[in-house]
């Protein structure tokens, strides 16, 4: 049997499609372009503008300082936001509603509303270094997503499956490890890439938090293309984007597979 | 027989409400009883109190001689079939049935012996290395009971283990199940809340109603005998009808109902007559005949259904409205006067409703 489609079905498919992937090719062929300024078509082919990202020291340093800032504050995130979902989900009837509101609050805030105040109390006001303001702003949006993700994920499991095992004999703590996160695995494999998306591509709040010696490497791509308009600009985006699949390949192996391996 | 279970003056609380109220309950070593009622009647609350995943305000429970009221979930050595059978999804047949043994440290290889041996029991062995989410609702409830089973639990209880299944399954899963329980002797609770089912499964059943046991009796008993009214008209006493003992002799009590029809009882049959008591029957034992001068309740005929074996008719009498069974050959019409003749031997007497 074939299904009739609509030509203007197929064409606004066809333009959607475009709309999606179309910036990617665009920065993608630009960083490898052979001149000096940005442009598409890319003239010419060459890498340097790759090589030139690690020349710049502050690239070097700001990819490093993202990275740490993505990872901790993932792993932060995660470690608040798995048991939270737990127990919003676990006690949903028992607990009033509005704390699971909580959790998004960060996400209604304006970003840069965030920055300023987290910079008012803790870096002025607290004077905390400047590393670990930026990690406590991280963490703050992306629990939200840590939460959300693992919530939905734990919305469907059946929490008898729980009881159970502990009428088996099993221990309350053990059971939550051995077979709740089994089968949350997916959303929290879900929430770890999402939050480290987040973090590492946020602009809005580092901008406030960031301060002399500590850059993120969103800052510093702002910071070069405010004096420069060379294709570095779009050969730093395209490693972002490598680094983020990357990391959603790693995840998906390293914990997936630990995960399965129970 | 032993007492394996005891539970003693449960009371248990939801937030201010008051779930179950001074409920004690005993289940003799391999004996198998249900705790049969609606939802929200406490049957469930029960058997999660016995489990350890709710807290009693006050009472005590204890399992062959041991105190179980403050031991955690996990320490109580009690196997649980749930109805959504709970098994776990990310684990083969056989790790699932093993999982009990794995946390009381049996070793591998016996753990599998064991595991597979009763796997071999519920019929499952060709399945063990499957993930549940690729069996039938009957084979996942097999693995569940099989999972409970296989640790020896002193107690198993189970939690309308049945009602996700058709209507055929259940009746052949009810059958496995009473014959495991059998084959094993081990002591049971079973939580239901359809009488066929609590009847044919159980030695002995708890009616319940809003927290309270109403009556705790073999099924035989409860089904002819009931002790009041709430289990009379749960185990399907249609008519519950006031009366008043106006004559006595030696052997029998004669007995009036409102509009004057008397009807004269041997005690041999219901024991000690109260003065003032409740007649109940169900509408097969309770007569409608057009013959208005037989010996029996006046009424005046209401809606008429076919029942298949008889004409069953909503009738309305000095007693108020009662249900009464009439004959194929010859149904009466709407509005037609009629007696009704109760059959003695298939009435009761409810001591309490008076």
């Amino acid at each position: 049997m074939k299904t009739q489609l609509h030509p203007a079905l197929i064409g606004l498919t066809v333009v959607v499609y475009i709309f999606l992937v179309g910036p990617l090719i665009i920065v993608l062929g630009a960083s490898v372009s052979d001149t000096t300024y940005l442009t598409f078509p890319p003239q010419g082919f060459s890498l340097r503008w790759f090589s030139n990202i690690f020349e710049i020291s502050a690239f070097r340093r700001t990819i490093i300082t993202s990275l740490e800032l993505a990872v901790l504050s993932t792993g932060l995130a995660l470690l608040i936001g798995i048991p939270a979902a737990y127990a919003l989900n676990r006690y949903r009837i028992e607990l009033p509603k509005w704390l699971s509101t909580v959790f998004v609050l960060p996400i209604l805030v304006p970003e840069i509303v965030l920055g300023f105040s987290l910079l008012k109390s803790l870096a002025v006001g607290a004077s905390a270094p400047i590393f670990l303001a930026l990690l406590a702003g991280h963490t703050l949006i992306v629990l939200p997503y840590a939460v959300r993700v693992v919530s939905a994920s734990l919305a469907s499991f059946d929490f008898s499956i729980e009881e159970a095992a502990v009428s088996l004999g099993s221990p309350p703590l053990k059971t939550f490890f051995t077979i709740v996160m089994p089968n949350v695995r997916s959303g929290v494999i879900a929430a770890f890439i999402l939050s480290f998306i987040t973090s590492i591509n946020d602009v809005s709040t580092s901008l406030f938090l960031t301060g002399p010696g500590i850059s993120t490497l969103p800052i510093q791509i702002l910071a070069h293309v405010e004096q420069f308009f060379d294709p570095t600009i779009a050969s730093v985006s395209v490693l972002l984007m490598l680094l983020t699949v990357a990391v959603m390949a790693v995840v998906e192996r390293t914990l997936g597979l630990t995960f399965l391996a129970k | 027989m032993s007492q394996a279970l005891t539970v003693q003056n449960l009371t248990a609380h939801y937030g201010p409400t008051k779930v179950l109220e001074d409920l004690s309950l005993s289940v003799g070593a391999g004996e198998l009883v249900s705790l049969l009622g609606a939802s929200g009647c406490g049957k469930t609350t029960t058997l999660r109190l016995i489990a350890g995943f709710l807290e009693p305000t006050s009472g005590t429970i204890s399992l062959a001689g041991r105190d179980l009221t403050k031991l955690p979930a996990y320490k109580r050595d009690i196997g649980l079939v749930f109805q959504n059978y709970a098994l776990f999804p990310h684990l083969s047949v056989l790790d699932n049935v093993s999982f009990g043994l794995k946390q009381r440290g049996v070793a591998t290889v016996e753990r599998e012996k064991r595991a597979k041996a009763m796997l071999e029991r519920v019929g499952l062995s060709p399945l063990a290395d499957r993930l549940p989410g690729a069996l039938s609702g009957g084979q996942k409830q097999r693995v569940a009971l099989a999972r409970a089973l296989v640790i020896e639990p002193p107690l198993l209880m189970f939690d309308e283990p049945l009602s996700n299944l058709d209507a055929k399954l259940r009746v052949e899963m009810r059958v496995e199940i009473r014959q495991l329980q059998r084959a094993n002797n081990t002591t049971s609770v079973y939580v239901t809340h359809d009488q066929e089912e609590a009847f044919s499964i159980s030695d002995r059943v708890a009616i319940m109603n809003a927290g309270r046991i109403m009556q705790l009796d073999t099924p035989e008993t409860l089904y002819q005998r009931p002790a009041n009214a709430f289990v009379a008209r749960f185990v399907g006493f249609e008519n519950l009808i006031p009366m008043t003992v106006v004559s006595r002799n030696g052997t029998s009590a004669t007995a009036e109902a409102a509009g004057g029809t008397k009807l004269t009882l041997l005690q041999d049959k219901f024991g000690a007559i109260p003065d003032k008591f409740a007649l109940a029957t169900r509408a097969d034992g309770l007569t409608v005949t057009a013959d208005t001068s037989a010996d029996g309740i006046p009424a005046t005929l209401g809606l008429r259904t076919y029942l298949g074996r008889a004409y069953q008719y909503q009738c309305d009498t000095p007693a108020g409205r009662l249900i009464a069974n009439g004959a194929l050959s010859a149904p009466l019409k709407l509005g037609a006067a009629a007696k009704l003749v109760p059959a003695p031997d298939q009435c009761c007497i409810l001591k309490s409703e008076a």
